[in-house]
């Protein structure tokens, strides 16, 4: 598969992106955002703010109204749906806040099944999945279901699935949203190690600790960017975990529990 | 842009069959339930087509063992409308044809026959009483149950060999029974088998030629000539039969050959079966119907997941592929069960009633077929709605 071409070295590059939805809903109005290889960028914003569009488009789930959007080098507006399809295959790796594990079926299965539309063999698919999850430290976790396994466990799983097939660009949406803080900092230390390793990550997150945790922040508020501290700055390794590791959380298991970190 | 196009990979089959069938391993009774509508529809369709031809086939067998070669030649009418009769020498007539291996005649003798005198003489009991010559049964290949068939010295005497029915309408098992004929006591010598191809002996009281002439005022008119020849000169001899047997009216002799009538049972379907074929499509249908319910319900259960391998790179079409393959398999599972189902049916049935169990390959390949159909029209729908479901609309259920 192509390579990106040193000329262009951005995965991401979004030149003023709008977005419109029936109805008149501008959820952006005007976005540019440029992001390199290797860098762990914070899309922060509260709920409204048009971050999870911005993942939409990113991902290339969903195309802009106007503006254009190039991922990995390819220009979207060019592509059919079936070629965005192969793109998200080969280029992209999503971490969702719900997990999305496939029940009764186990954590090599689950991850083996991220690299099921890349058109890797079987057997290689599922010597590239336990190497995923040895590398989020699931290594002696393979035949466990997801009914088996913690919360923090169960997203290591699907960050594993996400980035079995090396992809140049892993999009976490929320990833410690459904996780207590302690669950939540095995993710972002799964996450500090990915981003070690040169993987390029974009965490869409409400969580102003988690967005202060990244060396890059990108705040968006009513469809547009109020701050981005530019291209390339988010290469520099992440701050210290937000979570205070040792003491276990006291509101274990509450949603959005990624919070009462020390300042 | 120079840049290589992205191209989807391709799924191999194995990997379809996985898609497919892993939304089926998670819920094994719902996958049971719809299943077994079409189970039952192929199971009805192929039991009835597979007792229907193992019957056909039983019949096959019987005509294979009696053989075809057996004509009949009886009278038919004048040109007068009145009742014709056979000559006295038609018998003989007959056995002088070339191919003819062997001939017998009955006559029908104008008596009834009686447990006792003190029944009343319009009591037949649909009994017929009819003279026979001694090698009748060579000719009909006819068995003996009890006692003898009537032989040179018998068959001048008043002694009686029943058919089978009439041996049974009369309640007599045992040969030495005295019954009535005519104005005397006759003796039970013997009584017959079964005769498939000559029912009419089953129901008769046969008695010696002689012993007609002489006890029951017996013309010598044979009223039926039975002839066996070589298989391959059946028609031959048909042909000539006629005019050999009453050269002066040729046009009065009715010439048939008993095993057509099995031959034709053979070859009918009844419009019972027709109507067990319809029922077994309609609970077919019902099937099909079960299954496309239970895809609709597995699509809108499924849209994070949906969502999900959207995210993973999968193409509308590998999502339309993998919801028909799930609902091919579907009815896959329940088109096997009901072979199986119906097989043993058949088998069962056909073992109970003695026949030989026979199901036609083309009905099994008809099963496949409607299996296939089926799996596919139920499956189309759902999987089209599954394909045409957006990424983020999908990954946004809650």
């Amino acid at each position: 598969m192509s390579v990106p071409q040193p000329e262009r070295p951005y995965v991401v590059e979004l030149r003023e992106v709008t977005k419109e939805y029936g109805g008149g809903v501008r959820a952006l109005r005007g976005v540019s955002l440029l992001v390199e290889r290797g860098e762990l960028v914070a899309i922060a914003g509260p709920s409204g703010s048009g971050k999870s569009t911005l993942l939409h488009l990113i991902g290339t789930l969903d195309r802009p109204t106007t503006g254009t959007v190039r991922i990995a080098g390819h220009d979207v507006a060019g592509l059919s749906d079936r070629e965005l399809s192969a793109l998200r295959a080969r280029h992209l790796g999503f971490v969702f806040q719900q997990f999305h594990l496939a029940p009764g079926v186990s954590a090599l299965d689950n991850v083996a099944d991220g690299l099921l539309y890349s058109g890797t063999p079987l057997r290689a698919r599922r010597d590239r999945a336990a190497a995923a999850l040895e590398r989020v430290g699931l290594g002696h976790r393979l035949g466990h279901r997801p009914n088996q396994l913690s919360g923090g466990e169960q997203q290591r799983v699907a960050v594993a699935r996400a980035v079995a097939g090396d992809p140049p660009l892993l999009l976490a949406d929320e990833p410690t949203g459904n996780l207590d803080s302690a669950a939540g900092g095995e993710v972002l230390g799964v996450l500090r190690d990915l981003h070690a390793a040169g993987t390029t990550i974009a965490v869409i997150t409400h969580d102003p600790e988690i967005a202060e945790w990244c060396p890059r922040q990108v705040r968006v508020r009513d469809g547009r960017v109020v701050a981005d501290a530019g291209a390339g700055t988010g290469r520099r390794p992440p701050g210290p975990n937000p979570k205070r590791t040792p003491e276990p959380a006291p509101d274990a298991g509450t949603a959005g529990a990624a919070k009462g970190a020390p300042r | 842009m120079t840049r290589q196009r992205p191209a989807p990979a391709r799924l191999g089959p194995s990997d379809v069959l996985r898609t497919g069938a892993a939304g089926l391993r998670t819920r094994p009774a719902r996958v049971v339930l719809s299943a077994l509508g079409i189970a039952i529809g192929i199971a009805t369709m192929i039991a009835v087509l597979g007792i229907s031809s193992s019957s056909r086939e039983q019949l096959l067998r019987q005509l294979d063992r009696l053989g075809t070669n057996l004509l009949t030649v009886a009278p038919g009418q004048t040109m007068f409308g009145e009742e014709a009769k056979l000559p006295v020498e038609a018998l003989g007539m007959v056995r002088r044809i070339g191919p003819v291996r062997t001939a017998s005649a009955t006559g029908t003798v104008d008596t009834t026959i009686r447990r006792t005198d003190r029944i009343p003489k319009a009591v037949t009991g649909g009994i017929a009483v009819q003279a026979a010559t001694a090698d009748l049964l060579t000719t009909l290949e006819g068995r003996v149950v009890t006692g003898a068939w009537l032989n040179a010295a018998t068959e001048a005497r008043p002694a009686v060999v029943l058919g089978a029915k009439a041996a049974e309408r009369l309640g007599i098992s045992r040969t030495g029974v005295q019954v009535w004929m005519g104005e005397r006591w006759f003796t039970v010598v013997g009584v017959l088998g079964p005769m498939p191809l000559a029912p009419e002996i089953e129901r008769s009281a046969l008695v010696g030629f002689p012993a007609a002439e002489k006890y029951l005022a017996f013309d010598g008119h044979p009223t039926t000539v039975y002839e066996r020849s070589a298989e391959e000169s059946v028609e031959a001899v048909r042909a000539v039969l006629p005019r050999t047997v009453n050269p002066e009216n040729p046009e009065e002799v009715t010439v048939s050959r008993p095993s057509d009538a099995l031959a034709a049972r053979a070859a009918a379907a009844s419009a019972f079966t027709n109507l067990l074929l319809g029922l077994g499509a309609v609970a077919l249908l019902v099937g099909g119907v079960g299954v496309a319910n239970t895809m609709v319900i597995s699509v809108l259960e499924r849209r994070k997941e949906i969502g999900l391998r959207r995210s993973l790179g999968a193409t509308r079409g590998q999502v339309r592929l993998q919801f028909l393959a799930e609902s091919l398999l579907l009815s896959a599972l329940g088109g096997i069960a009901g072979a199986v189902l119906g097989g043993l049916a058949t088998a069962g049935y056909a073992l109970s009633r003695d026949w030989p169990p026979v199901v036609p390959a083309w009905a099994f390949a008809g099963a496949v077929g409607a299996t296939l159909v089926i799996g596919t029209l139920a499956g189309l729908y759902p999987a089209m709605r599954a394909a045409r479901l957006s990424p983020t609309v999908a990954l946004a259920t809650t």
